[in-house]
């Protein structure tokens, strides 16, 4: 269990800022989503959290250990990454691939000891791949391709857990398995987990406190029924989106308006909650 | 959880072990082979009877003409030695390379470390002649700093924004090739107008095995064997590595740093292998790829046994050049573009469907 501690973190690209004086507490234990339109910096903020950036200003803390006082060995057993883009160029198994993930627990020579086989185990089965661990990663569906990314990331043992879109390009039901799983893992490991995420009605549903980030700062960040208001919604998009709240559902749902209806929409009421009776 | 068919995971075990034994094997018969053949044939009984009473194993007396046990030793050995030699050098270099840059078509010939490499022995030849120690003289320490300069300028020419594109890499390896062959053509007319040793440097350039002395073999045998050793210690961080930098980091490597040493270690092994060999491509290329194709990626074991795979097809490579049209030497270089170049073609026609970056 650890917490990430965000302070005034600035990030700039070739001059131009990506993210300005920045700051989050993720406590130990915590399921937080990263919301925002594209390019809103939320990849470059779990870079930095991740050690893959360095800040231009400002610090990220690891259960109170600045970043930049961990060895690349030690911040890799404490923080596992799951990325966006994850190629393989060569014919490496689903279980080799996994086994990677005990990098960081390894000397160069000494093969896999039987707590690495059982972290790889454990990973290959927390993510439902043991039934394919000996097929080709680069054989594989994107959704079974994604599970194994999570497995290698499971492997490590990490404390904190950060996922880049780790549903994209898949189906809804492949979405909800994926999230299923970080949710189970975050309630039994205790992990804490900073995922990016685009899909507001996903992150409404699995993560306890949602964080927008909007023109390089966090604008907004609350639990879903706090935050999820047409207003924000239209900052952050600059679209209309209707946030309707269906009885007995204790979440909103979330979707954009349509082009043609959006007319209509504005002249009976220009970005208000429309409720459902 | 029981799990037996752990085969295909990163253990150390029987299957890697047979695979070793069964490379080392074709290596020792090659060698024999090659041992044997030429303009005197020495049946392959007599090369192991020699071999046996050279290092004491037997005191039976000698039934072999003693012109042979001389052509054997003083000739054919270091000649099939430093062909092994330069091309396990080649093969571990080309493990190296490919790991690193993600990319199965990297190989020192073509990303122009070679060409670095060539450059810098060719002025050693050419300017050092007169320094030689141990019978190579400037050459290998030239050639080093060669391949080394053109590997790093090659690499940061090709890096934007912290990142590698291998498109880019093998454009600017490409084009630093071209530029080092012109400088090379320079050098060679400038030293014609001097009428120094062209002839020399224009055979070795053409790939051939140079090493006819015991002497030059063991400086070539400590560069080939220490880089190979050391690149042994790469393998879980080109497992990693392969996976893309940013994703090695997360891993647990220090990106930087066995970059370096792997650009480095690579370096010294092309220098070796152009010192032995002047300028032979493909073997980096073709050795990696089919062993990968055969024993899987996993560089813990690929880098090992490339170095015997490349050292098996050299040698039998070099022993075709000699006993091919007799009595003239073909260039090994030139046997091994006409093998490797039609691979290497073939290869990228293969995997340009399924090309990722």
């Amino acid at each position: 269990m650890s917490t990430i501690e965000v302070r005034e973190l600035s990030f700039s690209y070739n001059g131009r800022p990506v993210l300005e004086r920045i700051s989050l507490v993720v406590g130990a234990g915590e399921c937080v989503a990263l919301l925002g339109a594209n390019g809103a910096g939320k990849t470059t903020l779990l870079k930095l959290i991740g050690g893959t950036l360095r800040p231009t200003r400002g610090s990220v803390s690891i259960a109170g250990t600045p970043l930049e006082r961990l060895s690349r060995r030690d911040a890799a057993r404490r923080i596992a990454t799951v990325p966006q883009v994850f190629s393989v160029p060569f014919a490496f198994s689903v279980r080799e691939i996994v086994e990677l993930g005990r990098t960081s627990h390894l000397r160069t020579f000494a093969g896999l000891s039987a707590a690495d086989r059982h972290a790889v185990e454990q990973a290959l089965h927390l993510t439902g791949t043991q039934g394919f661990s000996n097929r080709i990663f680069n054989e594989l569906s994107g959704g079974e391709r994604q599970l194994v990314v999570i497995a290698m990331a499971l492997a490590q043992e990490p404390e904190i857990l950060l996922l880049d879109e780790p549903t994209q390009q898949l189906d809804l039901a492949r979405q909800a398995e994926i999230l299923d799983i970080v949710s189970d893992l975050n309630q039994s490991k205790a992990l804490t987990v900073l995922a990016a995420i685009h899909d507001l009605n996903l992150a409404a549903r699995y993560f306890g406190r949602l964080v927008f980030l909007h023109n390089a700062c966090i604008t907004r960040e609350g639990t879903p029924t706090q935050v999820l208001s047409p207003e924000l919604l239209h900052t952050v998009y600059g679209s209309h989106i209707q946030v309707l709240h269906p009885s007995g559902q204790a979440l909103p749902i979330v979707l954009p308006l349509p082009e043609s209806e959006r007319h209509r929409a504005q002249l009976s009421c220009p970005v208000r909650e429309t409720k459902e009776k | 959880m029981p799990n037996r068919e752990s085969h295909t995971g990163f253990d150390l075990e029987r299957a890697f072990l047979l695979e070793i034994s069964g490379l080392l094997l074709a290596l020792v018969l090659v060698t024999v082979l090659a041992a044997g053949a030429g303009a005197v044939a020495i049946p392959g009984r007599e090369i192991l009877s020699i071999l046996w009473s050279r290092l004491g194993l037997t005191h039976a007396p000698p039934y072999w003409p003693a012109s042979h046990e001389v052509i054997l030793l003083h000739i054919r050995f270091p000649r099939v030695l430093g062909a092994a030699l330069v091309g396990a050098a080649l093969a571990v270099a080309g493990t190296l390379f490919q790991g690193l840059l993600r990319n199965p078509m990297a190989d020192p010939f073509i990303i122009g470390t070679s060409g670095g490499a060539a450059l810098g022995g060719a002025l050693g030849v050419l300017l050092g002649a007169r320094l030689s120690v141990l019978g190579f003289g400037a050459v290998p320490a030239l050639a080093f700093l060669g391949a080394l300069g053109a590997m790093v300028l090659v690499y940061h020419l090709s890096r934007i924004g912290g990142q590698t594109p291998v498109v880019n890499l093998l454009l600017a390896g490409f084009s630093m090739s071209v530029i080092l062959s012109y400088a090379m053509s320079l050098i060679l007319i400038l030293n014609d107008r001097l009428q120094l040793n062209t002839r020399v440097v224009y055979a070795w350039l053409l790939g051939g095995i140079a090493v006819s002395r015991w002497s030059q073999a063991g400086v070539i045998a400590l560069l080939v064997l220490s880089g190979i050793a050391w690149s042994c210690t790469f393998g879980r961080s080109l497992n990693a590595l392969s996976l893309g930098d940013e994703t090695a980091q997360q891993l647990g490597i220090h990106v930087e740093r066995h970059r370096a040493a792997i650009i480095a270690v690579g370096a010294l092994l092309t220098a070796a292998a152009v010192s032995g060999g002047g300028l032979i491509g493909f073997v980096g290329l073709i050795v990696p790829h089919f062993l990968r194709l055969l024993f899987g990626p996993n560089h813990t074991r690929l880098v090992p046994l490339s170095a015997l795979g490349g050292a098996t097809l050299l040698v039998l490579a070099d022993l075709i050049s000699r006993v091919a049209i007799p009595p003239t030497e073909l260039p090994v270089g030139i046997l091994t573009a006409f093998i490797g170049g039609p691979a290497f073609l073939f290869l990228l026609q293969s995997t340009r469907r399924g090309y990722r970056f």
